[in-house]
């Protein structure tokens, strides 16, 4: 009865324009990296800004999008990432270039506690539950007065380099940040472990049903995630150098990447990028509005959630099945069904 | 076919239904006159449920698939359609858990159609229900939750009643119980339509037999006249 | 030590009024309103406004009332009701999206100055109960206010015709509209009396201390901490979560002042880690 079978058959992922597409980013990986030589200083800065917000919105789109968990507490482990990074630049010497990766891993190590806790709640109250234990964070770091406490302090493990190099330093590093951050999450997505996600976001009882461990791969999600975070919070208080519990720990982290998702789209890798340029693109012309600009914001959510449920490229991606970075499977028929 | 065409209260002409993107039922034509019991059987997954509840509003489907008294209804929400006379008894009952015996009743009325039916009638027809009416409908068994059931239908007085397997997860003293009640309930030209799995029970309690396998009709007649052979090849299916 | 249970029970009765509305709204469509607080915070400054116009300052308190329930009707029906369903991400971001518009709406309108609302010296009023001990009689009076609308809403949900659609279309929507409820309606109409409560609790607040647009996050987490730590499904459970987090805080400020909140956080996520169902969950 069933012929289909009898053929050989093969899974490809990704079009003959992917490829391209992926040439094309290697050539502008390079070209970039030659910025510090021919660009103003302030270029420099923005990109390792628009770096942190873009880094963040990746992770909090992973675990959103493909771990199915909503979180309005992310900013827990960008500001854990950032003040580890500033207690080891500033008073055990360490370069703070170094220590932004190992702020990704404190905050990578100290979500699996976390979630001891932030796991007993899902859904809404899941996202809520997280903002609190943010907000907790928040206050333990502006009652810590090594760290100054609610005003915040400097960091002053830079002192030594000129701002030249400084800035081209920071630069690299938030290249290859982005870079790497991207890598990982691609990857990740594209292997097995990244089809269960999709699995377990779908139907978790089924998921469990077909032996995917669905606690683990969600714990997995939870603390790569919160490794992105603290990595982009290190790293913007780098290009900073001032830091303080309310700009860490701000729930305006998490506000923007939601942003930056759901204009460009949920659960899908091209989402955050195209979300964070558009973000860039609005605060470039409109953030001198100052409230009228953030209300804006808001109402452009509130817009196109209602009326876009997939985010903008979502739309795009299902309208004109356009796809930046390939993660679905397509199986094509080597050879035609016998009769 | 066997009634005078003006007789019939509900028909439906090429009723299709999905699922999302899968198709369940694949053009249905099914009539049922005033006051008529009519039995509809299957395998499992044969659609007959996705019948009742597209007849219910449940499932959306086009506006002409489905005619009730001369006026079309396909695709009205379920609560235009429970205030134009049907109701549906659903598969598995689906009783609110959060209200009691008496609650779940009264939650039937809240169509508030005029009619026989009341709290009291009710009480006299299952008078188990009365003895336990404080208490929340999830402490009651699996045949008294069924009367809660099917008086939370009738406390909205319909004049076509959809019953959806009761006899599912009952012991067979039970079924009897409950399928005595039913010619009390039709008594005064109630028409209903029994979803069932039970093949005897169901030629038993009707006059009429549909047989609906993948989605499609694949008998239909008088139900004492139809065979154990006509009825096990259309349930099957070649 | 009296005193201070005292004025932590006092201060639970305020954050019960704060968490009422959400638990409500949770209970009756699993909606989580993220712009619960700024809800409130916006009440006050509606009542300021009214008062601002001319409105006599205690009938513009009482004037939101009717002003919220019309809100909270029109919100839900024609904003959040397109949220709801299996996934719970478009209801958070709508709501989000709302807290940034109407915190930024009020800080354009307002400025960032905290404000409080004019109470005639009845914030200020105090009642000895023995020599050593006397509490303030608006603390009292709201005390009494969050009681009374717990027993309200405990009443309506369990005697009114209309409870009973509430609970219906909590256990199970499908059918309810089977029933013949149109479930948008009981949606709206669940979402403003929410409202009206949220409209009392930020009246209140505003008479009791100040407000700032920026405030409703804060507010927001007060609600939910007493809705988690009360349990989930009931009234009475939401006033003794409330009530916790007032002692809690309570003792956390007598420690000292920059560790209240921190106390309140704290016991809230430890609870959840030992007894996650919470004080007086409902059992089904």
């Amino acid at each position: 009865m069933n012929h289909i079978l009898e053929n050989q058959f093969t899974v490809k992922r990704g079009h003959a324009y992917t490829r391209f597409l992926l040439g094309l980013a290697v050539v502008v990986v390079i070209g970039a990296a030659t910025l510090p030589l021919w660009a103003e200083s302030s270029w420099m800065h923005e990109f390792v800004e628009i770096a942190c917000y873009f880094i963040f919105a990746l992770m909090w789109n992973l675990l959103a999008g493909y771990g199915g968990m909503v979180s309005i507490g992310q900013q827990a482990f960008f500001g854990l990432g950032a003040y580890t990074m500033l207690i080891l630049g500033n008073f055990w010497g360490i370069n703070p270039f170094v220590a932004i990766a190992i702020g990704g891993v404190v905050a990578g190590l100290v979500s699996i506690p976390v979630s001891r806790i932030a796991f007993r709640l899902q859904g809404g109250y899941f996202a809520i539950g997280t903002w609190v234990i943010a907000e907790v964070f928040r206050l333990s770091f502006a009652n810590f007065s090594m760290v100054g406490g609610g005003a915040g302090t400097t960091l002053t493990a830079l002192r030594g380099i000129d701002k030249a190099s400084r800035e081209s330093w920071t630069y690299w590093i938030a290249l290859l940040c982005v870079v790497s951050s991207i890598a990982i999450v691609f990857v990740f997505l594209r292997s097995k472990r990244g089809l269960a996600l999709l699995a377990i976001r779908d139907n978790p009882i089924a998921a469990e049903s077909q032996g995917i461990a669905v606690g683990s791969m969600k714990l997995a999600v939870y603390v790569v995630s919160a490794f992105g975070a603290g990595l982009a919070g290190a790293l913007y208080f780098v290009g900073n150098l001032r830091i303080s519990p309310d700009a860490a720990f701000s729930v305006n982290w998490t506000a923007f990447a939601i942003f930056m998702v759901v204009i460009g789209g949920m659960g899908r890798i091209e989402g955050p990028l195209i979300g964070s340029l558009v973000f860039w693109l609005l605060s470039k012309f409109f953030s001198d509005f100052g409230a009228w600009y953030l209300m804006g914001l808001g109402a452009l959510a509130i817009f196109t959630t209602t009326y876009f449920k997939q985010g903008l490229w979502g739309y795009a991606q299902q309208r004109w099945g356009w796809s930046l970075f390939p993660t679905q499977r397509r199986v094509v028929f080597l050879a035609g069904p016998k009769a | 076919m066997f009634l005078a065409g003006s007789n019939i209260v509900l028909h439906t002409r090429d009723l299709k239904a999905f699922y999302g993107d899968a198709q369940a039922l694949f053009g249905i034509d099914f009539e049922i006159g005033k006051g008529q019991a009519i039995a509809i059987i299957g395998a499992n997954g044969a659609g007959k449920s996705t019948f009742l509840k597209a007849l219910a509003g449940l499932v959306k489907v086009q506006t002409a698939a489905v005619n009730w008294k001369g006026q079309d209804i396909g695709g009205k929400l379920p609560s235009e359609i429970v205030r134009l006379g049907l109701a549906l008894v659903p598969e598995g009952r689906r009783l609110f858990p959060s209200l009691s015996v008496q609650e779940n009743l009264m939650m039937g009325s809240e169509s508030q159609r005029k009619g026989p039916w009341n709290l009291e009638r009710l009480f006299k027809l299952f008078p188990i229900l009365q003895e336990k009416r404080y208490q929340p409908s999830t402490s009651l068994s699996g045949g008294q939750q069924q009367m809660v059931a099917i008086g939370r239908a009738l406390m909205s007085n319909p004049e076509l009643l959809l019953c959806d397997e009761l006899s599912l997860g009952l012991a067979p003293l039970v079924i009897r119980e409950i399928y005595n009640a039913l010619p009390e309930i039709t008594a005064e030209g109630m028409g209903v339509v029994l979803v069932e799995q039970d093949v005897s029970l169901a030629q038993q309690m009707t006059q009429r037999l549909y047989c609906l396998q993948e989605g499609r009709v694949s008998l239909q007649g008088v139900s004492s006249l139809l065979s154990r052979e006509q009825i096990s090849q259309a349930y099957f299916g070649q | 030590m009296i005193e201070l249970l005292l004025q932590g029970v006092l201060l639970g009765g305020l954050y019960t009024l704060f968490a009422l509305g959400l638990s409500l709204m949770f209970g009756v469509m699993r909606l989580t309103n993220t712009a619960h607080g700024d809800f409130i915070i916006l009440a006050a400054f509606g009542a300021l406004s009214l008062a601002a116009m001319g409105l006599n300052p205690w009938l513009a308190n009482v004037a939101v009332l009717p002003v919220a329930w019309v809100l909270g009707y029109c919100v839900q029906r024609y904003v959040l009701n397109q949220t709801l369903g299996k996934d719970p991400v478009p209801s958070l971001v709508v709501t989000f999206g709302l807290s940034i518009v109407i915190q930024n709406a009020l800080l354009e309108t307002f400025s960032a100055d905290p404000r409080s609302i004019e109470s005639g010296g009845l914030n200020t009023l105090s009642w000895a109960l023995t020599d050593s001990l006397s509490v303030g009689v608006l603390p009292i009076l709201i005390l009494m206010i969050a009681l009374l609308a717990t027993l309200g809403l405990q009443w309506v949900f369990e005697k009114t015709r209309l409870g009973r659609a509430f609970r219906a279309v909590s256990d199970d929507p499908e059918i309810s509209e089977l029933m013949g409820l149109d479930s948008k309606n009981i949606y709206a109409l669940a979402t403003a009396m929410a409202f009206v409560l949220i409209a009392v609790a930020g009246v209140l607040q505003g008479l009791r201390t100040t407000v700032a647009p920026a405030d409703g996050p804060m507010l927001l987490l007060f609600a939910f901490e007493a809705v988690i730590m009360g349990g989930m499904g009931s009234f009475w459970g939401t006033l003794a979560g409330g009530m916790l987090l007032g002692v809690t805080q309570q003792l956390g400020f007598r420690v000292d002042p920059g560790w209240g909140v921190w106390a309140g956080h704290c016991v809230f996520l430890s609870l959840l880690l030992v007894r996650p169902q919470g004080l007086f969950p409902k059992t089904r």
